[in-house]
């Protein structure tokens, strides 16, 4: 065929298959796009922010990439041919110009946002956060829930609109905690202890999953949140312990060897300061852990002081 | 005596078997052919020990192709695995096999794929284009490429003797440390990276001696054509750069041989230094691997568009610009490790700054088509592939320059999606595209246009299918490196669209070699009579084609930036000036000892075989004191014989 | 060979060159120091700075590489004047300094290993004993550099070349003059006390 027609299918092609996936980006069930908390929500809220904005540059220079090509191609014999016209301090002051403001929004934006949706940073509310301590192990994720002496692998439950902050840390390999659908990812790393914020708005089943790579059984780390009303959250809480298996350092050193265990399993917690006995085989030889104790006042609105991570 | 190296080392699963079978065949095969057609003295005298920056720049261009084969093959299995391993079928790969595919996968496409195509095609063109005759230190040019040549060969050993890393292209510890990989895969990574790393170290060093001091007369760096100084600007962070990654795989080999604690748990160790160490490395590799691509498609689109580059001299600070803030971005990597919102918000800032100036060469390009005359030859079909592709992907980039939309994006399909538009869209388009462009120049011919045409449709919608889903995967909150997923999280369908995007990509690259083939065939049809098959602006075009193995019989001086045009266009005569002798440098098999030296040293580090280590380290330096003492000297060509050659190709030209 | 416009551009081509090359090597050294930085209190129970560190052995050694930076320079000199006797005495006292400087800092780490304190205790022992012996490392190379270039001394004229080559090598020299400079500052000096 003609290089003229091949040329413009594949043109057509090309934009068909962009058009199709954001149809299905928008109309599709996609957990990072339909968020069920606040955190999400903002996440949420930016990308459509900062979409909108780069659109800005993009829808132009496609548009101007056409028009060039169709117009100014030899065959057409282009009257205005100007093979040494180089410069206009008129285009370049644009072309400089927008680009540079579009970016000054969107650092103040960004600026704002990241202090705004720091992941050790509380979430204001009337009610009292939830602690729930994470561990990332090879290959599941253990939650212990200090106040109720329960913790749990592969799953956790939470109550619905209220924050929940997750403290984490891990006994194997650096690993990345994800709930897409309540909000963004943060790291565990041996020997230190980092925070997520998050808050679940409707109440539903969510999936959690390790967003880095950790050895062979690392694609089989996932683990399932529920978010339930207060009062159901409470009964699950004070599930008969006597029915539970028990959690304490002797059992820990057995659940922490490599293993992809195929049900969530609920513990009785039997040892309290179990997270921070797991953190000190790290940190007891190490410098840079500095205890939780540093956190400031939680009902505080401004950033919180962060233990561990890099300063 | 052999260290841990033992019998175990060999494959024993059917697809490692297959693998190494594949390339113990091609390398037996392509030494059949050399010894059927009687051609390795050829090879060697020719090639092997050549000098000639062209020669060499054609032999890393051979050695990334291949790679980009196996690179592909990689990428087949891999997609393959995630279309079929939906629920219940666990696929055709293990985790292990299919987490040292994607991280062998990553290591070659950037090191040996990338960084091979780049100085491949710096060599063919650079000196070509600054009116010099080489490269300011030939034989270092041939202990690159051989050191280059020699981390590949490592590479390809872990698929026989051995196993490749599975802690993905980058190899964070703690996972890459003794505890989690015990195995001697990290090794293998570690040590072809050294080697190939200190090639690409010295060819930094070369060219932009190169660029600073072997000009042609009159040609100052303002009047030097673009794509030099996206050279320029690309080797000076290669030299700042490549040291950082020297050190960080060194100490992470210490920690592995020697026991030391730098990236431990215990012991004061500390693995997020390496992330920070390994990506002040790593976001100035990749825009070391997007300026000349750049440069070349500034070229391009100002030649085929018959018209000044737009804007010379903003483009040289828009390069300058990409390179001095490609250092303070490094942290975009790792956002979602704590580090904090002050400074997660200024690396934030300082990455979508990086925008301004890229999105400034775009337009840039723009503008030199407008009111231009444009000729769509293949080179300016793949620019606008890279400019529908290229700016997607700089849109998702600036995205997750926000680290709050990050942390929703990080190490999730999303991302994937977003780098692979970025090196495939930008650098693999743009070295694909020079090398069609100047591949006249070097062998004399043109490659078959029509074949050309499809095959830049079907990359295009090859990357396009193997992509775009993933973006949409990623956002269903699908993360990178899995080797299966559950059945209800309906992402298979997607997976099947990617797979079959690779296949056309492998389509693609069908079609490239079946051009290369028919051009071939074709090759008196195609023939480059003058040596400027597309009416060009600068002195490369100004040799006959294929350029002499002198590059030019005199050499040029300068008044002009686009000197050659500005020639053509005042119909200036042809220098007139007497032939004279030209030394050349003499071919020499001391690169590839010093690399063979180099490549068994790393073996020995990897399998713990210390005597050969020692040996070998002891082999390369007195080659090199022996290289000091006993200087093999130059050849020299007399005038006479200049003469003679430069009258038969002009004979050839008129016939 | 001839002595042409060519080896006079080539002299000029290589000493950029090289001096590229001595700017890696900076970043290289600069990372090295990056990573003691961080590492440096990381001491895991272990000995810190002020324990292990002697010196007024460590000020010899200084003053034993400081007097050989200054004895390779003046023999440039000397070599650029065609002093070729004086040349070569200068540079055998700065084989001898460099030597010595080489052999005490072997003595150091011997002594440290033997105490039990070696690169495995702790992240601080690695990353002191890794910058220092690649220093040492980088000094060896000198030295056998050194040892190469020595015998055209011994003649009785010298070649452009020679000179150019001696060049470079006490750019390399002076280079690592200056990093043990730092080493002595941030490593010794400065040691384990809070800034």
């Amino acid at each position: 065929m003609r290089k003229k027609t091949f040329l413009a299918l594949l043109g057509g092609l090309s934009f068909f298959i962009i058009a199709a996936t954001v149809f299905v980006l928008i109309t599709g069930d996609n957990a990072v796009l339909n968020p069920k908390g606040e955190i999400a929500q903002k996440q949420f809220d930016l990308i459509v922010f900062a979409t909108a904005l780069s659109l800005l540059v993009i829808l132009p220079v496609f548009a101007l990439t056409i028009y060039v090509s169709i117009k100014y191609r030899a065959s057409k014999k282009p009257v205005d041919y100007q093979p040494d016209w180089d410069h206009s301090k008129k285009a370049e002051t644009m072309w400089w110009g927008i680009p540079i403001f579009i970016i000054i929004i969107l650092s103040v934006v960004t600026w704002k946002s990241t202090h705004e949706l720091d992941p050790f940073r509380p979430i204001q509310s009337t009610k009292e956060p939830l602690e729930i301590q994470v561990v990332s192990l090879q290959w599941k994720w253990l939650f212990i829930y200090p106040e109720y002496n329960i913790a749990s692998v592969n799953y956790a439950q939470i109550p619905v609109d209220r924050p929940v902050k997750f403290v984490l840390t891990s006994d194997a390999p650096m690993n990345s905690f994800w709930i897409p659908q309540l909000g963004g990812m943060i790291y565990t790393m041996t020997g230190m202890s980092t925070q997520l914020h998050l808050i679940a708005n409707e109440t539903g089943t969510y999936n959690g999953v390790s967003s880095n790579i950790s050895g062979p059984g690392f694609a089989d780390m996932r683990f399932t949140v529920d978010s339930t009303a207060e009062s159901e959250f409470y009964d699950w809480t004070q599930t008969s312990k006597p029915t539970l298996a028990q959690l304490d350092t002797t059992t820990y050193n057995e659940l922490r060897k490599p293993s992809i265990p195929p049900n969530p399993t609920l513990f009785y917690l039997k040892e309290e300061d179990l997270y921070w006995k797991i953190m000190e085989r790290y940190t007891h030889s190490s410098h840079k852990y500095h205890h939780g104790s540093n956190i400031k006042n939680e009902s505080s609105s401004e950033s919180s002081e962060h233990s561990g991570g890099h300063h | 005596m052999l260290g841990k190296l033992n019998l175990d080392a060999l494959p024993y699963d059917p697809i490692a078997i297959g693998g190494a079978i594949s390339l113990i065949g091609g390398t037996i095969g392509i030494a059949a052919l050399l010894t059927y057609k009687k051609r390795w003295g050829w090879l060697y005298k020719e090639w092997l020990t050549s000098l000639d920056a062209k020669k060499i720049g054609i032999m890393y261009i051979v050695v990334a192709t291949l790679m980009l084969l196996r690179g592909l093959m990689d990428a087949a299995m891999l997609r393959g695995q995630t279309a079929i391993a939906s629920g219940e079928n666990s696929g055709y790969l293990t985790s292990d096999h299919f987490q040292q595919m994607f991280s062998a996968h990553g290591t070659i496409m950037i090191f040996f794929v990338a960084m091979g195509l780049m100085f491949g095609l710096i060599n063919l063109v650079l000196p070509l284009m600054l009116g010099a005759r080489d490269v300011a230190f030939p034989f270092l040019n041939s202990v690159s490429f051989w050191l280059f040549f020699a981390g590949m060969a490592l590479v390809n050993t872990s698929l026989i003797i051995g196993e490749f890393s599975a802690a993905g292209w980058l190899a964070y510890p703690p996972l890459s440390g003794l505890e989690y990989s015990p195995g001697v895969g990290v090794d293998y990574w570690i040590w072809s990276l050294q080697i190939a790393g200190i090639g690409s170290l010295l060819s930094g060093i070369n060219f932009i001696t190169t660029i600073l001091k072997m000009r042609a007369p009159g040609m100052t760096l303002m009047k030097m054509p673009i794509f030099a100084w996206s050279v320029l600007t690309s080797m000076m962070l290669v030299v700042t750069a490549f040291p950082v990654l020297t050190v960080t795989l060194g100490l992470l080999s210490l920690d592995r041989l020697l026991g030391t604690n730098f990236f431990t748990t215990t012991l004061g160790g500390d693995p997020m230094m390496y992330v920070n160490l390994i990506w002040a490395w790593g976001h100035p590799e990749v825009y070391i691997l997007i300026l000349p691509a750049f440069g070349i498609f500034s070229e391009i689109v100002a030649t085929f568009s018959r018209k000044r580059l737009f804007g010379y001299k903003s483009m040289v600070i828009a390069l300058l610009a990409i390179a001095v803030l490609s250092y303070i971005v490094w942290l975009h990597h790792f956002f979602t490790m704590g580090a904090g919102p002050n400074v997660n918000a200024f690396f934030g800032i300082m990455t979508m700054i990086i925008a301004i100036p890229t999105g400034v060469k775009v337009f840039n390009w723009l503008f030199t088509m407008y009111r231009g005359s444009i000729d769509f030859k293949n080179p300016m079909i793949w620019f606008l592939g890279f400019v529908m592709t290229f700016t997607i992907g700089g849109m998702t980039g600036v995205m997750m320059s926000v680290p709050a939309i990050d942390f929703q994006m990080h190490n999730s399909m999303f991302l994937v999606a977003h780098f692979h538009n970025m090196i495939i869209g930008g650098v693999v388009f743009g070295y694909i595209a020079g090398f069609i462009y100047w591949f006249p120049k070097i062998f004399g011919f043109r490659l078959h246009e029509k074949l050309g045409t499809y095959v830049v449709g079907a990359w295009l919608i090859g990357f396009l299918l193997a992509f775009l889903p993933l973006y949409i995967l990623g956002l269903k909150g699908a993360t990178r490196r899995l080797d299966h997923y559950d059945s209800s999280l309906g992402w298979q369908w997607l997976f099947i669209i990617s797979a079959i995007g690779v296949g056309v990509i492998l389509l693609g690259v069908g079609l490239q070699l079946l051009q290369l083939y028919v051009s071939i065939k074709q090759r008196h049809k195609l023939r480059d009579t003058n040596g400027d098959p597309w009416n060009g602006r600068t002195l490369e075009w100004s040799t006959p084609s294929p350029a002499p193995f002198y590059n030019f019989a005199k050499l040029p001086s300068v008044t002009h930036r686009d000197e050659f045009w500005e020639r053509k266009r005042s119909k200036s005569k042809p220098d007139a000036s007497p032939y004279e002798d030209i030394e050349l440098p003499r071919n020499t098999p001391d690169g590839i000892i010093i690399a063979g030296m180099a490549g068994a040293v790393g073996f020995a580090l990897i399998w713990h075989i210390w005597w050969l280590a020692a040996l070998g380290l002891i082999g390369c330096i007195v080659i090199l004191i022996r290289r000091s003492i006993i200087n093999p000297g130059e050849i020299i060509i007399p005038a006479a014989a200049i003469k003679a050659y430069e009258n038969q190709l002009l004979k050839r030209t008129r016939s | 060979m001839s002595h042409t416009l060519a080896s006079t551009q080539n002299s000029s081509k290589v000493q950029l060159g090289f001096w590229i090359y001595l700017m890696t090597d900076c970043i290289l050294f600069a990372t090295l120091f990056a990573v003691y930085a961080v590492l440096r209190n990381n001491t895991a129970g272990g000995p810190s700075a002020s324990d292990i560190f002697d010196m007024p052995f460590i000020l010899v050694e200084t003053l034993l590489l400081l007097a050989s930076s200054f004895t390779a320079g003046i023999a440039l000199l000397a070599a650029k004047k065609s002093m070729i006797s004086l040349a070569r005495k200068l540079l055998i006292a700065t084989l001898v300094l460099g030597v010595s400087f080489l052999a005490m800092e072997l003595y150091e780490f011997i002594k440290m290993y033997n105490e039990g304190h070696s690169w495995r205790e702790s992240a601080f022992l690695s990353a002191y004993f890794t910058l220092v012996a690649t220093h040492g490392l980088h000094i060896t190379a000198g030295i056998i550099w050194l040892l190469v270039l020595l015998p055209k001394f011994f003649r009785s004229k010298i070649d452009s070349l020679t000179i150019s080559r001696l060049t470079l090598f006490s750019m390399f020299w002076h280079f690592l003059d200056v990093v043990w400079i730092f080493i002595f500052t941030v490593v010794y000096l400065i040691g384990d006390k809070t800034l």
